[in-house]
C-alpha cells in the first residue's frame, strides 16, 4: 500500500532521500520529465495542451523528527529536535536512528524515584536521551554518528471507522494524493512538486515555484483536527471524515479566491463533501509560493489530521479519497485560457 | 522455543493487575513440561511445583509477579472518545501519543491523543497533561464503541518486544515478566541439577497494587524460604550510581529489612562460587516486592530478593539485558541445590 510505504519511510527535514527515491520510482512511468533540483525538491512534469494553464501541485516530503547531538560515556544519545515537536510526547517512544535504522528507545526516570514536583513538570528534550542498548560510547559510535537523523518508529495501522494512524501523514498524505493524480491525463500542464524542508520554515517549495513559474499553484496538505467532545466551533479547526478542508486565510497566506471558488463549485457539482479550516492559524508552503516572482495564485486543500507532529497522527480514508476525487475533477474541468496569466 | 521468544510472548500479552487471567495460559504452557504439579489458586496465582528428591523436603518458594501496570476505561463520551484511570503506578507524562489496546469483548486499537503544537499556547507547554484530561481515540462513534467496550475494561500500551544492541531488549511489562523468564530458566537448569528441596515457582497476581497475590500464595504453600524475583532500578543518566544497579552486570542481590541476612549471604557465596556476576542492591525498609508480603505470612518466612536491573521502570520502553535474566535463573538454581547439604535450622539461625 502506497501510504504505508510512504509513511514508514523516514524523511526528517534535510534528509528526504528515502522518501524522494520511493516517490521517484513510483511516478516515473506516469510523467514526461522528472528532476531533482539543488535543494532536493523532486519535480515531475506532465505536459498538457497548448492554451491551457500550467498548474503546480505541491506537497512536502519532509517530516518532523530528531537528530543525534552527542553520545555520552555510557553510550546514551542526546538529541536535537527538527521541526515543531512537543517535548511532552517524547518519553516512552521508539525511534530509528540513521540510514541503518538502529532502534532506540526514549525512556524516563521510574515514577518511584520522582519527587511530587517532578511528576508535574513536563520532560524537556534536553533532559531526555536515547538508549540503543550499547554498553559504551565506543560501541555506540560504531553504529551512530553525530548528525544522524532520527525518525519515529510507528507503523501504518488502519483502525476504527475508516481511519489511518501513522507517523508523517503530514505531508505524505499530500504526496500520495499527487502521486495518484499523476496517473491520469489532463489538458493542463501539471508541475508536481514534492518539496523539502517545509517543517523548518517553508523553505523548499519557493525555489521550485520560481523555476517552474506556474499560472497557479495548489498546495495539498494536512491540517489540525481537534474535534474532541467539549471543543466547540471554531476551536476544533476541522472535523474528521467531513471532507477535505479549504483555507480562506492562515498565518502566512491569503488564499486566491478564484481557485478556491472553482474548487467549491467542483465539489458541489460532484457532490463531494468539503469543509473550511475554522481558525486562521498555521501555515504551509503556500506562504512562500504565492509570493514567488510576480506572485502566483495559490490555494490549499488539506486533510483533517488529528495529533499532527506526533508519531500517531490520524487521517480519514474517506477524506483522502474525497480529496483525490475533488482535485481530479477540478483539474479535468479546467477550460482553455482559464487561469492562464498573460504577461 | 528460545528464551527470547518466550519473553516476547509474555510481554506482548496483557495482564493488568486484577486481569491476569489473560496471560495465565501463555505462562502455564511454558512451565507445563518443567513442573510436576500446576495449581491455580482462588486469586489467580499460578503455582508450579518441581519436586525434590528428599523424603521430607524443605519448601522453597520463588515469587515473580505476572501482573503489569495499566489503565482502565472510565467513561465513553458523546463522540466515542474514552476517558480512563490508572491501575498501579503510571507516569502520566509518558502517556501522550502512546498506542493502546483496550481489552473489551475483543481487543480494540486506540491512541492517546495529544494537542498538536500548532494549537498550544505557551502556558500549555509548561503543564503536564492530567490523566483526567486525556482521551483514547478509537475512531468510532459512541454507539460502535459501546458495542465493543465497557466501563471497567483494562487497557495496555501496544508494544512489541524490541531487540536493541548487545542482548538488550525493550518493551512494556518486563516488570516482572523478566522475573518469570528467570524462573523458567531456573526450572530448565533444575532438570539437570539434583535438588532435595521442593521448589514452588509462583507467578503472582496483583503485585503492582499492593503485593496481594504473594500474601495468599505464601499462606497456601507455607514455604521455609521465600525469594522474590523482581526488577530493580537500572542505572541511567540523571540517577545516582549508589541508588541503582547497572544493566549487564548481573542480578542485584538485595539487602535490607525484608531480607533474611543468611539468605543474602548465601546468594553472594553462590554467585562467587559459580562465577555469576552480581551487584548488591540496597533496599532499606520495605522492598516494594512480593517479599514484603511473604516475610510476614503465617508465623513469618525467611525471605530474599533478587533484582534484575531494569531501566525506565513503569514506562512502555522498560529496558533489560538478557544475560542478567539468565544469570538470575542460574543463581536461583544453584541456590536451591546448595541447600541439599544444610540443616535448615542451623542455616537460618540468626
Amino acid at each position: 500500500m502506497l501510504l504505508k510505504r510512504l509513511t514508514e519511510a523516514n524523511g526528517v527535514s534535510g534528509n528526504e532521500h528515502e522518501v524522494r527515491a520511493l516517490i521517484k520510482d513510483e511516478i516515473k512511468s506516469h510523467v514526461d520529465e522528472i528532476k531533482v533540483d539543488r535543494l532536493g525538491n523532486l519535480i515531475a512534469i506532465k505536459h498538457g495542451k497548448e492554451g491551457y494553464p500550467k498548474i503546480m501541485l505541491s506537497a512536502h516530503m519532509d517530516e518532523v523528527g530528531l537528530m543525534v547531538n552527542s553520545i555520552d560515556d555510557n553510550g546514551f544519545i542526546k538529541f536535537l529536535t527538527v521541526g515543531g515537536i512537543d517535548d511532552r510526547i517524547l518519553a516512552s517512544t521508539v525511534v530509528d536512528i540513521g540510514k541503518n535504522k538502529i532502534k532506540g528507545v526514549i525512556g524516563a526516570k521510574a515514577i518511584h524515584l520522582q519527587s511530587p514536583d517532578e511528576r508535574k513538570t513536563p520532560l524537556k528534550h534536553k533532559e531526555l536521551y536515547i538508549d540503543i542498548g550499547a554498553k559504551s560510547k565506543e560501541e555506540a559510535e560504531k553504529l551512530v554518528s553525530r548528525g544522524d537523523y532520527i525518525g519515529f518508529s510507528s507503523d501504518y495501522i488502519e483502525f476504527g471507522n475508516d481511519l489511518i494512524k501513522a507517523k508523517a501523514l503530514d505531508d505524505r498524505a499530500g504526496c500520495a494524493i499527487i502521486m495518484d493524480l499523476l496517473k491520469q491525463s489532463y489538458d493542463s500542464t501539471i508541475f508536481a512538486v514534492f518539496s523539502v524542508q517545509e517543517e523548518v520554515g517553508l523553505r523548499g517549495a519557493a525555489p521550485a515555484a520560481y523555476a517552474l513559474n506556474p499560472d497557479m499553484a495548489i498546495v495539498i496538505e494536512t491540517t489540525s483536527c481537534f474535534d474532541l467532545a467539549g471543543i466547540e466551533e471554531p476551536d476544533f479547526v476541522t472535523r474528521m471524515s467531513k471532507g477535505p478542508a479549504l483555507s480562506i486565510l492562515d498565518t502566512v497566506t491569503y488564499y486566491n479566491k478564484e481557485i478556491t471558488q472553482k474548487i467549491i463549485d467542483t465539489a458541489k457539482k460532484h457532490n463531494i463533501p468539503y469543509q473550511f479550516k475554522m481558525i486562521p492559524k498555521g501555515g504551509n508552503d503556500s506562504g512562500k509560493i504565492h509570493l514567488t516572482r510576480e506572485g502566483i495564485k495559490t490555494a490549499a486543500i488539506s486533510l483533517p489530521c488529528r495529533y499532527l507532529h506526533s508519531p500517531i497522527s490520524v487521517i480519514s480514508k474517506k477524506d483522502y479519497s474525497n480529496c483525490n476525487l475533488l482535485l481530479s475533477n477540478f483539474l479535468k474541468n479546467i477550460k482553455k485560457e482559464e487561469f492562464v496569466y498573460a504577461y | 522455543m528460545k528464551l527470547e521468544d518466550k519473553l516476547k510472548a509474555m510481554v506482548e500479552a496483557s495482564g493488568v493487575s486484577g486481569f491476569e487471567s489473560s496471560i495465565s495460559d501463555t505462562i502455564k504452557s511454558f512451565f507445563k513440561d518443567l513442573s510436576d504439579e500446576t495449581q491455580v489458586d482462588p486469586l489467580g496465582n499460578l503455582i508450579f511445583l518441581k519436586k525434590g528428591n528428599a523424603d521430607q523436603p524443605i519448601k522453597i518458594m520463588f515469587a515473580a509477579h505476572m501482573d503489569e501496570i495499566g489503565l482502565m476505561v472510565k467513561d465513553i463520551d458523546e463522540f466515542g472518545f474514552i476517558s480512563f484511570t490508572n491501575i498501579g503506578g503510571v507516569d502520566t507524562r509518558t502517556l501522550p501519543a502512546q498506542e493502546v489496546y483496550i481489552h473489551g469483548k475483543k481487543d480494540v486499537y486506540g491512541i492517546i491523543g495529544a494537542k498538536p503544537p500548532h494549537l498550544q499556547d505557551a502556558e500549555d507547554r509548561k503543564k503536564t497533561p492530567k490523566i483526567e484530561d486525556m482521551r483514547i481515540d478509537v475512531g468510532m462513534s459512541k454507539e460502535d464503541v459501546e458495542n465493543r467496550i465497557s466501563i471497567g475494561d483494562s487497557i495496555t500500551i501496544k508494544r512489541n518486544l524490541i531487540p536493541l544492541q548487545t542482548n538488550y531488549f525493550s518493551s512494556k511489562a518486563l516488570d516482572d515478566r523478566a522475573g518469570i523468564l528467570a524462573m523458567l530458566h531456573c526450572f530448565e537448569i533444575l532438570n539437570n541439577l539434583s535438588h532435595k528441596s521442593d521448589v514452588y515457582g509462583v507467578c503472582t497476581v496483583q503485585e503492582e497494587v499492593g503485593t496481594k497475590g504473594a500474601m495468599v500464595s505464601t499462606f497456601e504453600i507455607s514455604p521455609d524460604i521465600g525469594i522474590a524475583v523482581d526488577v530493580g532500578f537500572g542505572s541511567t543518566p540523571g540517577l545516582s550510581k549508589d541508588d541503582t544497579i547497572s544493566l549487564g552486570k548481573g542480578p542485584g542481590i538485595t539487602l535490607g529489612a525484608n531480607i533474611h541476612p543468611k539468605i543474602h549471604k548465601r546468594l553472594l557465596e553462590i554467585s562467587k562460587e559459580h562465577n555469576i556476576p552480581y551487584q548488591i542492591e540496597l533496599s532499606p525498609g520495605n522492598s516494594g516486592t512480593d517479599a514484603q508480603s511473604m516475610q510476614i505470612t503465617q508465623a513469618g518466612v525467611a525471605t530474599g530478593v533478587i533484582s534484575i536491573p531494569l531501566r525506565y521502570m513503569h514506562t512502555s520502553v522498560e529496558t533489560i539485558n538478557m544475560d542478567d535474566i539468565k544469570n538470575t535463573g542460574k543463581l536461583m538454581a544453584y541456590f536451591i541445590s546448595s541447600l541439599d547439604h544444610e540443616d535448615l535450622e542451623e542455616f537460618l539461625c540468626f
